[in-house]
Protein backbone atom coordinates (compact mmCIF):
# COMPACT_ATOMS: atom_id res chain seq x y z
CA UNK A 1 0.00 0.00 0.00
CA UNK A 2 2.69 2.46 1.09
CA UNK A 3 4.92 1.22 -1.71
CA UNK A 4 2.24 1.85 -4.34
CA UNK A 5 1.60 5.34 -2.99
CA UNK A 6 5.32 6.03 -3.09
CA UNK A 7 5.60 4.86 -6.71
CA UNK A 8 2.57 6.95 -7.75
CA UNK A 9 3.95 10.02 -5.98
CA UNK A 10 7.37 9.50 -7.56
CA UNK A 11 5.83 9.43 -11.02
CA UNK A 12 3.83 12.56 -10.18
CA UNK A 13 6.99 14.26 -8.89
CA UNK A 14 8.92 13.46 -12.09
CA UNK A 15 6.09 14.84 -14.22
CA UNK A 16 5.84 18.01 -12.14
CA UNK A 17 9.61 18.57 -12.17
CA UNK A 18 9.70 18.28 -15.98
CA UNK A 19 6.73 20.66 -16.36
CA UNK A 20 8.13 23.17 -13.84
CA UNK A 21 11.59 23.01 -15.41
CA UNK A 22 10.10 23.78 -18.82
CA UNK A 23 8.23 26.74 -17.33
CA UNK A 24 11.36 28.07 -15.65
CA UNK A 25 13.84 27.36 -18.44
CA UNK A 26 11.85 28.20 -21.56
CA UNK A 27 8.42 29.67 -20.90
CA UNK A 28 9.16 32.43 -18.35
CA UNK A 29 10.79 35.61 -19.71
CA UNK A 30 14.51 36.19 -19.02
CA UNK A 31 15.43 38.78 -16.41
CA UNK A 32 16.14 42.31 -17.74
CA UNK A 33 19.44 42.69 -15.84
CA UNK A 34 20.71 39.16 -15.33
CA UNK A 35 19.36 37.47 -18.46
CA UNK A 36 19.10 33.68 -18.38
CA UNK A 37 21.26 33.33 -15.27
CA UNK A 38 18.29 34.46 -13.20
CA UNK A 39 16.47 31.22 -14.12
CA UNK A 40 18.50 29.46 -11.40
CA UNK A 41 16.19 31.29 -8.98
CA UNK A 42 13.32 28.96 -9.97
CA UNK A 43 15.15 26.02 -8.40
CA UNK A 44 17.32 27.78 -5.82
CA UNK A 45 14.42 29.39 -3.95
CA UNK A 46 12.20 26.27 -3.72
CA UNK A 47 15.18 24.11 -2.72
CA UNK A 48 16.07 26.47 0.12
CA UNK A 49 12.44 26.75 1.21
CA UNK A 50 12.17 22.95 1.35
CA UNK A 51 15.40 22.82 3.35
CA UNK A 52 14.11 25.34 5.91
CA UNK A 53 10.76 23.53 6.01
CA UNK A 54 12.52 20.23 6.71
CA UNK A 55 14.66 21.79 9.45
CA UNK A 56 11.59 23.34 11.08
CA UNK A 57 9.73 20.01 10.96
CA UNK A 58 12.79 18.28 12.42
CA UNK A 59 12.68 20.74 15.31
CA UNK A 60 8.98 20.05 15.88
CA UNK A 61 9.64 16.28 15.88
CA UNK A 62 12.50 16.72 18.37
CA UNK A 63 10.33 18.71 20.78
CA UNK A 64 7.49 16.24 20.34
CA UNK A 65 9.81 13.32 21.06
CA UNK A 66 11.01 14.81 24.34
CA UNK A 67 7.42 15.33 25.49
CA UNK A 68 6.06 12.06 24.15
CA UNK A 69 8.64 9.46 23.13
CA UNK A 70 7.52 7.51 20.07
CA UNK A 71 9.67 5.68 17.55
CA UNK A 72 7.75 7.14 14.63
CA UNK A 73 8.58 10.70 15.77
CA UNK A 74 12.25 9.81 16.08
CA UNK A 75 12.38 8.20 12.64
CA UNK A 76 10.52 11.15 11.14
CA UNK A 77 13.02 13.56 12.70
CA UNK A 78 15.85 11.60 11.10
CA UNK A 79 14.12 11.71 7.72
CA UNK A 80 13.54 15.46 7.92
CA UNK A 81 17.14 16.17 8.94
CA UNK A 82 18.58 14.23 6.04
CA UNK A 83 16.16 15.63 3.46
CA UNK A 84 16.79 19.15 4.80
CA UNK A 85 20.54 18.64 4.51
CA UNK A 86 20.12 17.41 0.93
CA UNK A 87 17.94 20.31 -0.24
CA UNK A 88 20.08 22.84 1.60
CA UNK A 89 23.31 21.60 0.02
CA UNK A 90 21.65 21.53 -3.39
CA UNK A 91 20.35 25.08 -2.93
CA UNK A 92 23.71 26.32 -1.68
CA UNK A 93 25.52 24.90 -4.74
CA UNK A 94 22.92 26.45 -7.05
CA UNK A 95 23.28 29.79 -5.28
CA UNK A 96 27.05 29.58 -5.68
CA UNK A 97 26.73 28.95 -9.40
CA UNK A 98 24.37 31.94 -9.65
CA UNK A 99 26.70 34.07 -7.54
CA UNK A 100 29.71 33.74 -9.88
CA UNK A 101 28.23 35.69 -12.83
CA UNK A 102 26.08 37.97 -10.65
CA UNK A 103 28.21 38.82 -7.59
CA UNK A 104 31.48 37.88 -9.33
CA UNK A 105 32.29 35.35 -6.60
CA UNK A 106 31.20 31.81 -5.73
CA UNK A 107 31.25 32.50 -2.02
CA UNK A 108 31.15 35.52 0.26
CA UNK A 109 30.77 35.79 4.03
CA UNK A 110 27.34 37.36 3.78
CA UNK A 111 25.30 36.72 6.98
CA UNK A 112 22.75 34.55 5.19
CA UNK A 113 25.34 32.42 3.42
CA UNK A 114 27.26 32.03 6.66
CA UNK A 115 24.15 31.09 8.65
CA UNK A 116 23.12 28.55 6.00
CA UNK A 117 26.59 27.01 5.94
CA UNK A 118 26.54 26.73 9.75
CA UNK A 119 23.10 25.12 9.56
CA UNK A 120 24.20 22.51 7.03
CA UNK A 121 27.31 21.53 9.01
CA UNK A 122 25.16 21.37 12.18
CA UNK A 123 22.67 18.96 10.59
CA UNK A 124 25.56 16.88 9.25
CA UNK A 125 26.75 16.68 12.87
CA UNK A 126 23.24 15.69 13.98
CA UNK A 127 23.20 12.83 11.47
CA UNK A 128 26.72 11.79 12.51
CA UNK A 129 25.58 11.65 16.14
CA UNK A 130 22.79 9.28 15.14
CA UNK A 131 25.37 6.93 13.61
CA UNK A 132 27.68 7.08 16.64
CA UNK A 133 25.21 6.08 19.38
CA UNK A 134 24.32 2.40 19.49
CA UNK A 135 21.67 2.45 22.22
CA UNK A 136 18.44 3.33 20.35
CA UNK A 137 16.72 5.04 23.26
CA UNK A 138 19.69 7.23 24.13
CA UNK A 139 20.21 8.02 20.46
CA UNK A 140 16.63 9.25 20.18
CA UNK A 141 16.78 11.46 23.29
CA UNK A 142 20.21 12.89 22.55
CA UNK A 143 19.52 13.60 18.90
CA UNK A 144 16.28 15.31 19.97
CA UNK A 145 18.29 17.54 22.33
CA UNK A 146 20.84 18.30 19.62
CA UNK A 147 18.04 18.92 17.10
CA UNK A 148 16.54 21.56 19.39
CA UNK A 149 19.91 23.22 20.01
CA UNK A 150 20.84 23.49 16.33
CA UNK A 151 17.35 24.70 15.36
CA UNK A 152 18.29 28.11 16.84
CA UNK A 153 20.02 28.73 13.51
CA UNK A 154 16.89 28.21 11.38
CA UNK A 155 15.07 31.50 12.15
CA UNK A 156 18.43 33.27 11.89
CA UNK A 157 18.85 31.94 8.34
CA UNK A 158 15.38 33.15 7.42
CA UNK A 159 15.61 36.59 9.06
CA UNK A 160 19.31 37.29 8.37
CA UNK A 161 18.51 39.14 5.14
CA UNK A 162 16.15 41.50 6.97
CA UNK A 163 18.34 42.03 10.02
CA UNK A 164 21.64 42.77 8.31
CA UNK A 165 20.65 43.86 4.76
CA UNK A 166 23.88 42.54 3.31
CA UNK A 167 24.58 41.17 -0.17
CA UNK A 168 21.87 38.51 -0.38
CA UNK A 169 18.55 40.07 -1.40
CA UNK A 170 15.50 39.97 0.90
CA UNK A 171 12.47 37.77 0.23
CA UNK A 172 10.50 39.14 -2.77
CA UNK A 173 6.76 39.59 -2.68
CA UNK A 174 4.66 38.30 -5.63
CA UNK A 175 3.25 41.84 -5.96
CA UNK A 176 6.57 43.21 -7.23
CA UNK A 177 7.51 40.33 -9.55
CA UNK A 178 6.38 39.77 -13.15
CA UNK A 179 3.26 37.51 -13.09
CA UNK A 180 4.85 35.05 -15.55
CA UNK A 181 7.85 34.63 -13.23
CA UNK A 182 5.56 34.17 -10.22
CA UNK A 183 3.63 31.53 -12.17
CA UNK A 184 6.81 29.59 -13.03
CA UNK A 185 8.11 29.88 -9.47
CA UNK A 186 4.82 28.61 -8.01
CA UNK A 187 4.89 25.51 -10.22
CA UNK A 188 8.45 24.87 -9.14
CA UNK A 189 7.34 25.13 -5.53
CA UNK A 190 4.65 22.52 -6.14
CA UNK A 191 7.13 20.23 -7.91
CA UNK A 192 9.73 20.58 -5.17
CA UNK A 193 7.13 20.01 -2.49
CA UNK A 194 6.04 16.72 -4.04
CA UNK A 195 9.69 15.67 -4.39
CA UNK A 196 10.13 16.63 -0.72
CA UNK A 197 7.22 14.40 0.30
CA UNK A 198 8.56 11.49 -1.75
CA UNK A 199 12.03 11.85 -0.20
CA UNK A 200 10.68 12.11 3.35
CA UNK A 201 8.41 9.08 2.87
CA UNK A 202 11.21 6.98 1.42
CA UNK A 203 13.70 8.05 4.08
CA UNK A 204 11.14 7.46 6.83
CA UNK A 205 10.54 3.94 5.52
CA UNK A 206 14.29 3.27 5.66
CA UNK A 207 14.53 4.63 9.22
CA UNK A 208 11.62 2.46 10.35
CA UNK A 209 13.07 -0.64 8.68
CA UNK A 210 16.44 -0.02 10.39
CA UNK A 211 14.68 0.42 13.70
CA UNK A 212 12.76 -2.83 13.29
CA UNK A 213 15.95 -4.62 12.36
CA UNK A 214 17.57 -3.27 15.53
CA UNK A 215 14.67 -4.47 17.68
CA UNK A 216 14.52 -7.95 16.15
CA UNK A 217 16.71 -10.36 18.08
CA UNK A 218 19.15 -12.39 16.00
CA UNK A 219 17.76 -15.75 14.71
CA UNK A 220 19.77 -17.80 17.20
CA UNK A 221 18.01 -16.16 20.11
CA UNK A 222 14.64 -16.80 18.50
CA UNK A 223 15.46 -20.49 18.12
CA UNK A 224 16.68 -20.77 21.68
CA UNK A 225 13.43 -19.24 22.89
CA UNK A 226 11.37 -21.81 21.07
CA UNK B 1 17.75 14.01 64.82
CA UNK B 2 15.87 15.64 61.97
CA UNK B 3 17.53 15.24 58.54
CA UNK B 4 18.70 18.62 57.25
CA UNK B 5 16.90 20.06 54.24
CA UNK B 6 18.61 19.32 50.89
CA UNK B 7 20.45 22.32 49.41
CA UNK B 8 18.64 24.35 46.77
CA UNK B 9 19.49 24.52 43.07
CA UNK B 10 22.04 27.31 43.26
CA UNK B 11 23.76 26.09 46.40
CA UNK B 12 24.00 22.60 44.90
CA UNK B 13 25.57 24.13 41.81
CA UNK B 14 27.98 26.10 43.99
CA UNK B 15 29.01 22.97 45.93
CA UNK B 16 29.60 21.12 42.65
CA UNK B 17 31.66 23.98 41.17
CA UNK B 18 33.84 23.94 44.26
CA UNK B 19 34.16 20.17 43.98
CA UNK B 20 35.25 20.40 40.32
CA UNK B 21 37.71 23.22 40.95
CA UNK B 22 39.10 21.46 44.02
CA UNK B 23 39.65 18.28 41.98
CA UNK B 24 41.39 20.43 39.41
CA UNK B 25 43.49 22.21 42.03
CA UNK B 26 44.59 19.00 43.74
CA UNK B 27 46.11 17.49 40.62
CA UNK B 28 46.46 20.47 38.28
CA UNK B 29 47.21 17.89 35.58
CA UNK B 30 44.38 18.94 33.31
CA UNK B 31 45.01 22.68 33.72
CA UNK B 32 48.72 22.26 33.02
CA UNK B 33 48.09 20.15 29.95
CA UNK B 34 45.51 22.64 28.67
CA UNK B 35 47.78 25.64 29.13
CA UNK B 36 50.67 23.99 27.32
CA UNK B 37 48.41 22.73 24.57
CA UNK B 38 47.02 26.24 24.06
CA UNK B 39 50.52 27.77 24.11
CA UNK B 40 51.66 25.24 21.52
CA UNK B 41 48.69 26.12 19.30
CA UNK B 42 49.46 29.85 19.55
CA UNK B 43 53.05 29.19 18.55
CA UNK B 44 51.97 26.92 15.71
CA UNK B 45 49.55 29.52 14.39
CA UNK B 46 52.31 32.12 14.50
CA UNK B 47 54.67 29.84 12.58
CA UNK B 48 51.99 28.97 10.06
CA UNK B 49 51.14 32.63 9.47
CA UNK B 50 54.76 33.77 9.14
CA UNK B 51 56.95 36.24 11.05
CA UNK B 52 55.28 39.46 9.84
CA UNK B 53 54.37 41.27 13.10
CA UNK B 54 51.76 43.56 11.56
CA UNK B 55 49.99 40.58 10.05
CA UNK B 56 50.26 38.63 13.30
CA UNK B 57 48.62 41.54 15.11
CA UNK B 58 45.75 41.46 12.62
CA UNK B 59 45.35 37.74 13.24
CA UNK B 60 45.91 37.88 17.02
CA UNK B 61 42.21 37.89 17.95
CA UNK B 62 41.52 34.85 15.79
CA UNK B 63 44.64 33.09 17.05
CA UNK B 64 43.63 33.58 20.67
CA UNK B 65 40.14 32.21 20.16
CA UNK B 66 41.18 29.29 17.98
CA UNK B 67 43.67 28.27 20.67
CA UNK B 68 40.99 28.51 23.36
CA UNK B 69 38.51 26.63 21.15
CA UNK B 70 40.93 23.76 20.52
CA UNK B 71 41.82 23.61 24.22
CA UNK B 72 38.12 23.65 25.11
CA UNK B 73 37.51 20.35 23.31
CA UNK B 74 40.10 18.69 25.54
CA UNK B 75 38.79 20.40 28.68
CA UNK B 76 35.16 19.53 28.00
CA UNK B 77 35.87 15.92 27.12
CA UNK B 78 37.99 15.49 30.22
CA UNK B 79 35.39 17.07 32.53
CA UNK B 80 33.01 14.18 31.86
CA UNK B 81 35.68 11.52 31.63
CA UNK B 82 36.53 12.08 35.33
CA UNK B 83 32.85 11.61 36.20
CA UNK B 84 32.69 8.28 34.40
CA UNK B 85 35.36 6.69 36.57
CA UNK B 86 33.62 4.78 39.37
CA UNK B 87 30.30 5.97 37.89
CA UNK B 88 30.71 9.26 39.75
CA UNK B 89 28.07 10.94 37.59
CA UNK B 90 25.44 8.37 38.64
CA UNK B 91 26.52 8.89 42.24
CA UNK B 92 25.96 12.61 41.92
CA UNK B 93 22.55 12.05 40.33
CA UNK B 94 21.59 9.76 43.20
CA UNK B 95 22.90 12.14 45.86
CA UNK B 96 20.43 13.54 44.72
CA UNK B 97 21.83 16.51 42.84
CA UNK B 98 19.49 18.32 40.45
CA UNK B 99 20.67 17.73 36.87
CA UNK B 100 20.22 21.43 36.16
CA UNK B 101 22.57 22.26 39.02
CA UNK B 102 24.98 19.75 37.51
CA UNK B 103 24.83 21.62 34.22
CA UNK B 104 25.42 25.01 35.83
CA UNK B 105 28.33 23.66 37.83
CA UNK B 106 30.02 21.80 35.00
CA UNK B 107 29.62 24.68 32.56
CA UNK B 108 30.85 27.24 35.08
CA UNK B 109 33.87 25.14 36.09
CA UNK B 110 34.75 24.62 32.43
CA UNK B 111 34.40 28.35 31.78
CA UNK B 112 36.70 29.15 34.71
CA UNK B 113 39.29 26.75 33.35
CA UNK B 114 39.10 28.29 29.88
CA UNK B 115 39.40 31.83 31.25
CA UNK B 116 42.52 30.66 33.05
CA UNK B 117 43.95 29.24 29.82
CA UNK B 118 43.14 32.48 28.01
CA UNK B 119 44.74 34.58 30.75
CA UNK B 120 47.96 32.58 30.48
CA UNK B 121 48.29 32.69 26.70
CA UNK B 122 47.34 36.37 26.35
CA UNK B 123 50.74 37.74 27.54
CA UNK B 124 52.49 35.38 25.12
CA UNK B 125 50.28 36.66 22.34
CA UNK B 126 51.06 40.26 23.35
CA UNK B 127 54.75 39.51 22.96
CA UNK B 128 54.48 37.55 19.72
CA UNK B 129 52.26 40.08 17.96
CA UNK B 130 53.69 43.14 19.80
CA UNK B 131 50.27 44.27 21.00
CA UNK B 132 50.02 47.08 23.51
CA UNK B 133 46.64 46.55 25.15
CA UNK B 134 47.23 48.06 28.59
CA UNK B 135 44.37 50.52 28.16
CA UNK B 136 42.00 47.80 26.96
CA UNK B 137 42.74 45.21 29.66
CA UNK B 138 39.34 45.65 31.32
CA UNK B 139 37.50 45.23 28.06
CA UNK B 140 39.71 42.29 27.13
CA UNK B 141 38.85 40.57 30.41
CA UNK B 142 35.16 41.12 29.65
CA UNK B 143 35.48 39.57 26.18
CA UNK B 144 37.48 36.65 27.57
CA UNK B 145 34.87 35.87 30.24
CA UNK B 146 31.90 36.22 27.88
CA UNK B 147 33.60 34.15 25.17
CA UNK B 148 34.58 31.35 27.54
CA UNK B 149 31.06 31.26 29.00
CA UNK B 150 29.72 31.01 25.43
CA UNK B 151 31.96 28.03 24.66
CA UNK B 152 31.27 26.31 27.98
CA UNK B 153 27.44 26.23 27.89
CA UNK B 154 26.77 24.31 24.65
CA UNK B 155 30.10 22.55 25.10
CA UNK B 156 28.99 21.01 28.39
CA UNK B 157 25.76 19.65 26.89
CA UNK B 158 27.58 18.18 23.90
CA UNK B 159 30.42 16.79 26.01
CA UNK B 160 27.90 14.95 28.18
CA UNK B 161 26.39 13.43 25.03
CA UNK B 162 29.70 12.63 23.37
CA UNK B 163 31.14 11.04 26.51
CA UNK B 164 28.71 8.13 26.12
CA UNK B 165 28.93 7.76 22.36
CA UNK B 166 31.33 5.78 20.22
CA UNK B 167 34.39 7.71 18.97
CA UNK B 168 33.61 10.62 21.26
CA UNK B 169 36.80 12.45 20.36
CA UNK B 170 35.53 12.87 16.81
CA UNK B 171 31.94 13.56 17.77
CA UNK B 172 32.46 16.45 20.18
CA UNK B 173 34.22 18.85 17.76
CA UNK B 174 31.93 17.72 14.95
CA UNK B 175 28.88 18.82 16.97
CA UNK B 176 30.42 21.76 18.76
CA UNK B 177 32.48 23.66 16.19
CA UNK B 178 29.68 24.63 13.78
CA UNK B 179 27.53 25.76 16.69
CA UNK B 180 30.30 27.94 18.10
CA UNK B 181 31.10 29.78 14.85
CA UNK B 182 29.03 32.89 15.75
CA UNK B 183 30.54 33.05 19.25
CA UNK B 184 34.10 32.61 17.97
CA UNK B 185 33.58 35.23 15.25
CA UNK B 186 32.16 37.72 17.76
CA UNK B 187 34.84 37.05 20.39
CA UNK B 188 37.70 37.19 17.87
CA UNK B 189 36.34 40.39 16.37
CA UNK B 190 35.87 42.04 19.78
CA UNK B 191 39.39 40.97 20.80
CA UNK B 192 40.88 42.36 17.58
CA UNK B 193 39.09 45.65 18.21
CA UNK B 194 40.79 45.86 21.61
CA UNK B 195 44.20 45.03 20.06
CA UNK B 196 43.95 47.37 17.10
CA UNK B 197 41.77 50.17 18.42
CA UNK B 198 38.07 50.68 17.82
CA UNK B 199 37.58 54.03 16.05
CA UNK B 200 34.12 53.08 14.74
CA UNK B 201 32.89 51.83 18.15
CA UNK B 202 31.94 48.44 16.72
CA UNK B 203 32.83 46.33 19.73
CA UNK B 204 29.47 47.04 21.42
CA UNK B 205 27.52 45.14 18.76
CA UNK B 206 29.94 42.17 18.82
CA UNK B 207 29.69 42.01 22.61
CA UNK B 208 25.90 42.18 22.23
CA UNK B 209 26.01 39.19 19.88
CA UNK B 210 28.18 37.31 22.37
CA UNK B 211 25.76 38.18 25.19
CA UNK B 212 22.75 37.01 23.17
CA UNK B 213 24.58 33.77 22.30
CA UNK B 214 25.24 33.18 26.00
CA UNK B 215 21.64 33.89 26.93
CA UNK B 216 20.25 31.46 24.33
CA UNK B 217 22.61 28.56 24.99
CA UNK B 218 22.74 28.85 28.78
CA UNK B 219 18.93 28.71 28.91
CA UNK B 220 18.76 25.86 26.36
CA UNK B 221 21.41 23.90 28.24
CA UNK B 222 19.65 24.54 31.55
CA UNK B 223 16.36 23.27 30.15
CA UNK B 224 17.68 20.31 28.13
CA UNK B 225 20.58 18.96 30.20
CA UNK B 226 18.35 16.86 32.54
CA UNK B 227 17.23 14.87 29.47
CA UNK B 228 20.82 14.23 28.48
CA UNK B 229 21.97 12.67 31.75
CA UNK B 230 18.74 10.82 32.63
CA UNK B 231 18.85 7.08 32.54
Amino acid sequence: MLKKALIALTLLAIGLVVWAAWLGLAWAPPDREMGDVQRIMYVHVPAMEMSLLAMTLNFICCVAYLFRPRWSTDSLAEAFAEVGLFFGTYGLVLGSIWGKPTWNTYWTWDPRLTAMAIGLVSYAGYLALRRFVDDAERRAVWSAVVGIIIAVDVPIIYLSVRWWRSLHQVQSSPATVDPAMVHALRWNFVAFFVVFIVFVMARYAIARARREQEMTPPPLVLEAAR
Amino acid sequence: MRPSAPPGLLSTAWILVRKDLLLEWRSRARANALVFFALASVLLFSFALGPDTTFLRHAAGGTLWLAILLASVLALGESFRVEQENAALDGLRLAPADARALFLAKALANAVLLVLVGAVILPVLFALASVDAVLGLGRLAGVLVLGCLAIAAPGTVYAAIASHARSRDVLLPLLLFPLLIPAVVAAAKATSLVFEGDPMLQSGSWLGLLGAFNLVYWSLGFALFPRVVED
